[in-house]
């Protein structure tokens, strides 16, 4: 995931090096060419029929091709996957990994997985590269005892994934004789600096909040233009990108919006990052940097600008009180304002929503002249 | 153990620190709560831990064989049989009487096996260094009887032998246990995936089948 913030294979394919992707659904990605769409299961987006032709297809130029009867079992998938990517496993020099946590207390830095590719690149090759972002790491050795309950639970609903690998070092005799470690900032300390956005570093990468959007359902998620999907990702991405401090690109920026605020990835997460008020803190941040004429419709911008002009001079308001508890008594006998042929944005509002009729005599007016005597004037 | 540590003067490492200073001006020592329940507890008497640990790795889909100290070598014997298992590989620090009635090609990973050698063996017979009941864990830490972590991961069937007094109740009794200076695996069952259609699949690079053999009274 980290490598792909990054874009390292990019990277290395322009130095001349060949990077294979080991886990199995990156390795359908990768073949197909493909982007992911989840944090866990990144090819979710691809059929079994779709994941087989792609093995036919693309396995035979990348290392041992796929048998030709292939057929769209997982299983037949599975072992597929398992042969092609077993030759290379057997004859890589070097892997490079992410890290899921590491502990600054005892130098520890681990991996959580399922498949066992993970153990393959940390355990044969004889050079090891872990790049990590900073956020991953805990202070005590003792912290695991959370994190490794809290992570499998939370992303498999599993008690425990198959394997976790934990390593300090290079060990002699065992796995890699170099490692090397790569601490990652890339916006990361940026928004670190925002007290209301740094809560999205707690992040451990559970996907429980895309498995609960119902915006992810609609979407997918390739629509977040980012390794990172979902709710989480609409937090994370335009702060890494730097939302706080200049304008981002327009698929960015708009990932803020990308959220009814229903609140469900907030109950679910279990590091408790309240992902609609960093959600909406954002919508703040995009409209400073860009400006509600870039990022929203003129209509939309244009009624803000009148409000601000409205809402900053009290003679202003209360000459459209007056207006407005007299435009009432005309349209509205029944109190409330229903479907209604206006122009531009106010009759695509009622088309779908009812608004109250605004009252006769604003509070303003009435506090004027009674004092706030409740039965007078009424 | 080798590390080189980043050096003090190495101005991408000064950045990031630096900045991580400027997102905090007021830096105080964060007070970590610990109330929090930890699992498990410490309630459960030896035995109940390791029938939990028994029925937890079987839920895993690994196949769990209880057998007393004197019937062991008999059980991995009978497990090699039952899966057709020729070519077993062991750690160099495997009891030799575990091995007393295993009738297959014993394979010792002294001198260290070459990769491609180590591939071509059916199965490897492992001891661990702890085991979680919680969560039906075995935890691999390199010891005699473990070898190293490449041994564990080639061979396609994985038998472990786990002692009952090795069984902890819950991940915070095995992490206080567990020395991390030592290269550690911890395995729950087989490897799996359900990256094709959230079909799951046992059985990807890791061993394909895990026997654990538990010996106790």
């Amino acid at each position: 995931m980290v490598t792909q913030e990054i874009e390292l294979n990019d990277a290395l394919a322009r130095a001349g090096i060949a990077a294979w992707e080991t886990d199995l659904a990156e390795l359908i990605v990768q073949l197909g060419d493909d982007l992911p769409s989840h944090i866990l299961v990144p090819a979710i987006h691809r059929n079994r029929t779709e994941i087989r032709d792609i093995f036919r297809r693309a396995m035979g130029g990348a290392g041992r091709p796929a048998p030709t009867d292939l057929s769209d079992e997982p299983r037949a998938l599975a072992e597929a996957a398992r042969l092609h990517l077993r030759e290379k496993f057997l004859r890589a020099r070097v892997a490079i990994s992410g890290a899921n946590f590491a502990v600054a207390e005892t130098g520890t830095v681990m991996v959580v997985e399922s498949e066992g590719n993970g153990r393959m690149c940390l355990t044969l090759p004889d050079v090891l590269i872990t790049v990590m972002g900073i956020e991953k790491v805990v202070p005590a050795w003792r912290d695991l005892e959370v994190f490794l309950q809290l992570l499998p639970r939370s992303s498999t609903a599993e008690r425990m994934n198959p394997y976790t690998s934990m390593w300090t070092g290079v060990a002699p005799g065992d796995g890699p004789r170099a490692f090397h470690l790569v601490l990652l900032d890339n916006g990361r300390t940026d928004t670190l600096s925002d007290p209301t956005g740094r809560q999205a570093l707690r992040c451990i990468k559970c996907s429980a909040c895309l498995n609960v959007c119902p915006v992810y359902e609609r979407t997918g998620g390739r629509a977040y233009g980012s390794p990172y999907p979902g709710p989480i990702g609409a937090i994370l991405t335009p702060q890494l990108r730097g939302i706080a401090r200049h304008p981002v690109d327009a698929q960015t920026a708009s990932l803020p919006y990308a959220s009814s605020l229903c609140g469900a990835c907030f109950d679910v997460c279990p590091v408790r990052i309240d992902i609609p008020e960093v959600l909406i803190h954002l919508r703040g941040q995009v409209v400073r940097q860009h400006g509600w004429r870039a990022r929203i419709g003129s209509d939309e911008a244009l009624l803000m600008a009148g409000l601000g002009a409205t809402f900053r001079s009290p003679r202003r308001l209360a000459a459209a009180e007056r207006a407005a508890g007299l435009a009432g008594r005309f349209v509205g006998r029944s109190g409330r304002i229903g479907r209604w042929p206006a122009p531009g944005m106010l009759g695509r509002w009622l088309r779908f929503r009812d608004l109250r009729v605004p009252a006769r005599r604003s509070f303003r007016a009435w506090w004027r002249s009674t004092g706030g005597d409740e039965g007078a004037g009424r | 153990m080798t590390h080189r540590p980043a050096t003090a003067g190495d101005p991408a490492r000064e950045a990031i620190l630096d900045a991580i200073r400027r997102a905090f001006p007021d830096r105080r020592p964060v007070e970590v709560p610990r109330e929090y329940e930890r699992a498990g507890g410490g309630t459960r008497s030896g035995r109940e831990i390791v029938d939990r640990f028994a029925e937890r790795v079987a839920e895993y889909r690994a196949t769990v064989v209880r057998t007393g100290p004197y019937g062991l070598s008999r059980t991995i014997a009978a497990r090699l049989a039952e899966r057709h298992l020729r070519r077993l590989v062991v750690p160099d620090g495997v009891p030799a009487e575990w091995l007393s009635d295993a009738a297959v090609e014993i394979i010792r990973d002294e001198p260290p096996l070459s990769l491609a050698d180590l591939d071509a063996t059916d199965a490897v017979l492992t001891g661990c260094a702890i085991a979680i009941a919680e969560t039906g864990t075995i935890v691999l830490d390199a010891g005699p009887d473990q070898g190293r972590r490449a041994l564990s991961l080639l061979p396609d069937d994985h038998l472990c032998v786990v002692r009952g007094d090795q069984v902890v109740d819950g991940v915070p009794d095995a992490l206080a246990r567990l020395d991390p200076r030592r290269p550690l695996t911890w395995i729950s069952g087989p490897s799996a995936t359900s990256d094709i259609e959230l079909d799951r699949v046992e059985g990807v690079h890791g061993p394909r089948n895990l026997t654990v053999l538990i010996v106790g009274e």
